[in-house]
């Protein structure tokens, strides 16, 4: 078993929070992970990305070579375009449709929409108002995780688990909060998945 | 114990915690931030009383940590590659003086330049020092390794530079701990002459340094850190240094690579390891994470021997970071590739967050400049240096941290009046003061900006050593009282600012204006931190 995944954002947006949760996920499956991050420049409102890779084998390269990446998920709509090099043809696609704009020439939403429609294997989610209705915006990330854990070979409830380890030390509230968005991701999913 | 999740620089804070470290010493500085960071947020850290404090620059942090060598005790340098410059003076000198307690220097190299003006390679250093490197390839040698350099330093008495990339210093994977070893006791030097580099004294010491030489190769070739794994197609030989061993071995899933590789990740290079490569292979490709060093060692300038292939030979690209398919590319194998980015994806290069002072700084200046004209505006290292991009498009220099004052100076010198300087409080005292020294003793008209956000912004926020001293600091070093403005950088006192700068321009000798208001990030950390006690 082997998912190599890139998470793709702006800086500041939190795609790391994702990757803590998978990460976590991992740990609690007895796979092996790793994860490369951006630290630095970047981060003031740049675009960002990290490869998350996990595996029952040992892994050797922190980066996940070009044409190889099983899944895309990204927390806005252009970001995720940008690794399409590294996606595998029979890869995925996940991708948030609220625009994160804090660029002047930022395209126009029906152009990306296009683009995004063009991968094979893709999902669009709004996952800032699916986040709202499950009684957050900022659980929007973890509605994103939701949606792209159709596409893991984690078991469902391992993820779970790990928001529960996450989000455990802010209270019962909040850790029902975010495995309402994280279901409601994943129903997206498995209804959308085009 | 079980295995825990961190990043490489989390991995080397860890490892030299449970090596006996007593002190860390650093300055921030991307990809090497995190190895402080980690060991100031470690419960363990505190309770065995680590000194783990921010140091004004690279240069006091190395000469901290040599003082704690000297006392005894197992210290640690953490920088950026650039960092080591500013330090090498104590580093180099490090190595003649030898060490009492272990003495280990982390540099983290960021090839591709992610976040700095150049992307060299601190392995040169070690060999102008003429020390041992290690080079992790992945977490848990960061790991092991941190954790026996103390070690390794104690017994060849010299300091160990540990050199890692971007790549490793900022990727995660689990990581097996050890036994935490009890940290030294306070010790003087048996020789109380050691560290007085007098030159009768230098001299003897550096004879030593050079007799130690055969013990630090033979180290390597023993080091179990270097490894020579056969392969049936000799062919041709491969030799990986640090983290390019894993893009090989990417390429060779069950790794099943066909030709004999030697792995090095200490040095100096393992001559035993090597010399069996090259006479048992009819070629050699080398494979490094930086500039092409070993590559050069083994091809000597005559290149006279059988065919060295790398990055020097266009194997291998001459420049930036390695990856799988450039390693496949350079073995000749066929590798994939995605889809092109469609048209559409538009660059989003980082910028200054909204609200920023800095901004206010900029559009004060940009106003108040309008009568000079462009091109005087020296500035310095930070996230101000983003006013270089639209819209600001307001200063014209970042060489390195501090150059700015003087760099204003030397314009000035040359006659370009007024010229001026911009620069951030935690780069003022990491190495502005001095400059503005040079300014007042001939009152050069300059205007400095010290744009004081009160923090040390673009490395994510650590505590700046000027804050509340920038004015004491200026009036101490002797400029006039009032030609010290502190302004504030708000768009209600855009004009009342103006005003400031302009009458400063005008003045025919050194000034010094100081935009003061908190970042709006570490502003809203602390005000998270203060809600949650
Ligand atoms: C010699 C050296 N050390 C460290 C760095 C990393 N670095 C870049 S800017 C900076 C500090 C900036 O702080 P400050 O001057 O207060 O400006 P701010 O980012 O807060 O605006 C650091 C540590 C560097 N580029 N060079």
């Amino acid at each position: 078993m082997k998912n190599d995944i890139i998470l793709a954002g702006v800086g500041g947006q939190g795609i790391l929070s994702i990757a803590a949760a998978i990460g976590m996920a991992s740990v609690n499956s007895n796979l092996h992970i790793k994860q490369a991050e951006v630290h630095g420049m970047s981060q003031r409102g740049g675009d960002v990305q990290s490869h998350l890779r996990i595996s029952d084998q040992p892994i050797a390269s922190d980066l996940i070579p070009a044409g190889k990446t099983d899944l895309i998920i990204s927390v806005e709509p252009m970001e995720g375009l940008r690794y399409l090099p590294f996606l595998a043809p029979n890869g995925w696609l996940v991708t948030n449709t609220t625009p994160f704009n804090n660029i002047p020439d930022y395209p126009e939403t029906d152009a990306l929409m296009g683009e995004i429609k063009k991968v094979k294997n893709h999902v669009a989610i709004d996952a800032d108002t699916i986040a709202k209705e499950a009684g957050s915006s900022r659980a929007s990330n973890i509605v994103m995780l939701g949606a792209a854990s159709l596409f893991l070979d984690i078991p469902f409830e391992k993820i779970e688990e790990g928001i529960k380890q996450l989000f455990g030390r802010k209270g019962e509230e909040i850790v029902e909060l975010n495995l309402k968005a994280l279901r409601a991701g994943r129903e997206f999913s498995e209804k959308n998945k085009s | 114990m079980n295995k825990q999740l961190l990043l490489g620089d989390e991995a080397i804070a860890q490892g030299a915690i449970d090596g006996g470290l007593s002190g860390i010493y650093a300055y921030p500085g991307t990809p090497s931030t995190e190895i402080m960071e980690y060991i100031q947020g470690s419960k363990q850290a505190a309770e065995l009383n680590i000194h783990r404090k921010w140091s004004a620059n690279e240069k006091t942090a190395m000469e901290a940590a040599i003082g704690m060598s000297y006392a005894g005790k197992r210290a640690m340098v953490c920088f950026k590659h650039v960092g080591l410059n500013v330090a090498a003076d104590a580093f180099i000198n490090a190595s003649i003086t030898g060490v009492n307690g272990g003495l280990v220097v982390v540099s983290a190299d960021d090839p591709s330049m992610h976040s700095s003006q150049n992307e060299q390679d601190s392995r040169f250093y070690a060999k102008f020092a003429m020390i041992p490197i290690l080079e992790p390839s992945n977490q848990q040698e960061a790991y092991d390794m941190t954790y026996h350099a103390f070690e390794l330093s104690e017994k060849l008495n010299v300091p160990v530079l540990l050199r890692i990339t971007t790549r490793l210093a900022h990727s995660r994977a689990d990581v097996q701990r050890k036994e935490t070893k009890k940290q030294n006791g306070i010790k003087l030097p048996s020789n109380p002459r050691q560290f007085v580099l007098l030159p009768a004294i230098a001299k003897k010491n550096y004879k030593g340094l050079l007799q130690q030489q055969p013990a630090m190769e033979e180290e390597s070739d023993k080091s179990t850190f270097n490894t020579f794994i056969n392969g049936k197609n000799t062919d041709m030989g491969i030799i990986t240094t640090g983290i390019a061993y894993n893009y090989l071995m990417e390429n060779y899933p069950d790794r099943n690579c066909p030709y004999p590789v030697v792995k090095i990740s200490q040095y100096p290079i393992p001559r035993k390891m090597v010399t069996e490569l090259y006479n048992s292979c009819k070629s050699l490709l080398i494979i490094e994470e930086g500039y092409p060093i070993v590559e050069d060692a083994m091809k000597g300038f005559m290149n006279i021997g059988k065919p060295i292939h790398g990055r020097l030979d266009g194997t291998l690209p001459r420049d930036g970071e390695l990856n799988p398919n450039i390693v496949a590319k350079a073995l000749g194998l066929s590798f994939t590739e995605g889809q092109p980015v469609p048209d559409v994806v538009k660059n989003r290069p980082p910028s200054l967050c909204q609200g920023c002072s800095h901004r206010d700084v900029y559009a004060d200046l940009n106003e108040a400049m309008k009568d000079y004209g462009t091109g005087r505006v020296l500035a310095d290292i930070g996230c101000y240096t983003l006013g270089a991009l639209p819209p600001f498009n307001a200063i014209n220099s970042c060489v390195d941290m501090g150059a700015s004052i003087t760099m204003a100076k030397g314009a000035a010198d040359a006659g370009l009046v007024p010229a001026v300087a911009v620069i951030g409080d935690s780069t003022f005292t990491h190495s502005g003061m001095t400059g503005l020294l040079d300014a007042v003793i001939e009152n050069t008209p300059i205007t400095i900006i010290i744009s004081d956000n009160s923090t040390t912004g673009m490395t994510g926020g650590q505590d700046s050593s000027a804050t509340g001293k920038i004015v004491q600091i200026c009036q101490g070093i002797g400029v006039k009282p009032e030609h010290i403005r502190v302004i504030t950088p708000l768009k209600k006192n855009h004009e009342d600012n103006v005003k400031v700068m302009k009458e400063e321009l005008a003045y025919n000798g050194v000034s010094v204006i100081i935009p003061q208001r908190e970042c709006i990030q570490t502003a809203a950390r602390r005000k998270k931190m203060e809600k949650k006690q």
